[in-house]
């Protein structure tokens, strides 16, 4: 059922946004994996047994991710997911992504106590989806609100699914709007 | 260093299988980018040696990013490319300067030898704007298998006063590669093109 044709992974580092240099630059990552939608083409009322089975590619995903930004599961503090559906699936295709990539993530990076926020959506070819970034431990941190544009060139293919994790390694880098701050988080309900 | 760099970006695309038969190995190709500010937007100059300059950091940073992201050694690249996507304030020719007379060559030294011609394509752009950099085999320029592009791409670059500089590599030609031609293991080397 799990056939992987593609992996994609890109790595941003920011270096300044037209202010001062960041003494440490910000690193956004997105690892996008292309696979075959078992479901393309037909309305399945039972979708869920794919969901389990994307477990090992949600755990290879985040590994891989944090090897393309070299750093180690300590230095993410922020992180978001996707899915873009090819035209011959549905919506809720890309929804099977939800707990295999959240849970993924949350697991390899220590038990992570916020919600993984996400985005999805059907679409053709290198359609581009911006994937929501928040906080890892408390998703009302403001200066980690971010999100990270991602698409595969020539993916998804009307039976394909792009499947898409992303990753930063701190605040904008310039941020300066206030809110919560990362160190005043308690970390415990995942949101403060 | 004279690049004045706000972003890098490093992508790396790993094909596993094309309709629905096994790739074995993966292809693989990366593409490095830097956003650079463009030291002569919004004026003609005569002298473009700032941006000869620049290339030629460029070349080696953004070919040993790529080398690095394969995970390979130097030899192992088979192919490469390069392009630049210049900001409304610049002109084309600012393009060429960066990319022509320099940054060939510490590109050449990170990917070992590169006997064949870098193949390249520019153009003005807005943020947003993909470029299609050619990937020709870097010792052989006539090795079908490795005829190729890969899409280089920055949501929020080029601004007006900022050049997207693109270098490719690849540790492999295309997938499923079956059109004949020269094959990689008949090339000499010599004179970069069999």
């Amino acid at each position: 059922m799990i056939e992987v044709r593609e992996v994609f992974t890109q790595v941003e580092e920011i270096f300044h946004e037209f202010g001062p240099p960041a003494a440490k630059p910000l690193k956004r990552g997105a690892v996008a994996a292309v696979l075959t939608n078992p479901f393309a083409g037909r309305y399945e009322p039972n979708i869920m047994p794919m969901m389990e089975l994307l477990n090992p590619i949600g755990l290879e995903m985040t590994k891989r991710l944090i090897a393309a930004m070299g750093v180690t599961p300590k230095d993410i503090e922020g992180y978001g997911k996707g899915a873009i559906v090819g035209s011959a699936g549905e919506l809720e295709h890309g929804a099977l992504w939800h707990v295999p990539g959240g849970y993924a993530m949350r697991e390899v990076l220590g038990n992570a106590k916020a919600i993984v926020p996400s985005a999805k959506k059907v679409g053709a070819p290198g359609t581009k989806l911006d994937v929501p970034i928040t906080h890892i431990n408390a998703s009302y941190v403001r200066s980690h609100f971010d999100a990270v544009e991602v698409y595969v060139p020539g993916a998804p293919a009307a039976d394909e699914l792009v499947y898409v994790l992303a990753m930063t390694t701190g605040a904008r880098v310039h941020e300066r709007v206030g809110g919560l701050r990362a160190s005043e988080i308690k970390g415990v309900d995942g949101l403060r | 260093m004279k690049a004045k760099i706000r972003k890098l970006i490093v992508q790396v695309d790993e094909t596993r299988a094309e309709m629905g038969r096994k790739v074995e190995p993966p292809t693989r190709k990366a593409v490095a980018m830097a956003v650079i500010e463009n030291p002569l937007a919004g004026r003609y100059a005569e002298d473009l040696t700032e941006l000869i300059d620049i290339g030629e950091e460029l070349g080696g940073l953004l070919g040993e990013r790529c080398v690095q992201a394969l995970g390979i050694k130097p030899g192992q690249a088979q192919s490469y490319g390069k392009a630049a996507i210049v900001g409304e304030g610049g002109e084309l020719e600012h393009a060429a300067a960066i990319l022509h007379p320099k940054l060939g060559a510490p590109l050449r030294k990170a990917v070992e030898k590169g006997a064949a011609l870098v193949p390249s394509a520019k153009k003005m752009g807005t943020l947003g704007s993909a470029i299609d950099v050619p990937l020709g085999h870097k010792d052989a320029a006539y090795v079908r298998s490795h005829f190729d592009a890969i899409e280089a791409r920055v949501s929020d670059a080029p601004r007006k006063n900022e050049i997207v500089v693109a270098v490719a590599v690849t540790d492999s030609g295309r997938p499923l590669a079956r059109v004949g031609g020269l094959q990689k293991h008949e090339i000499k080397g010599q004179d970069g093109l069999r």
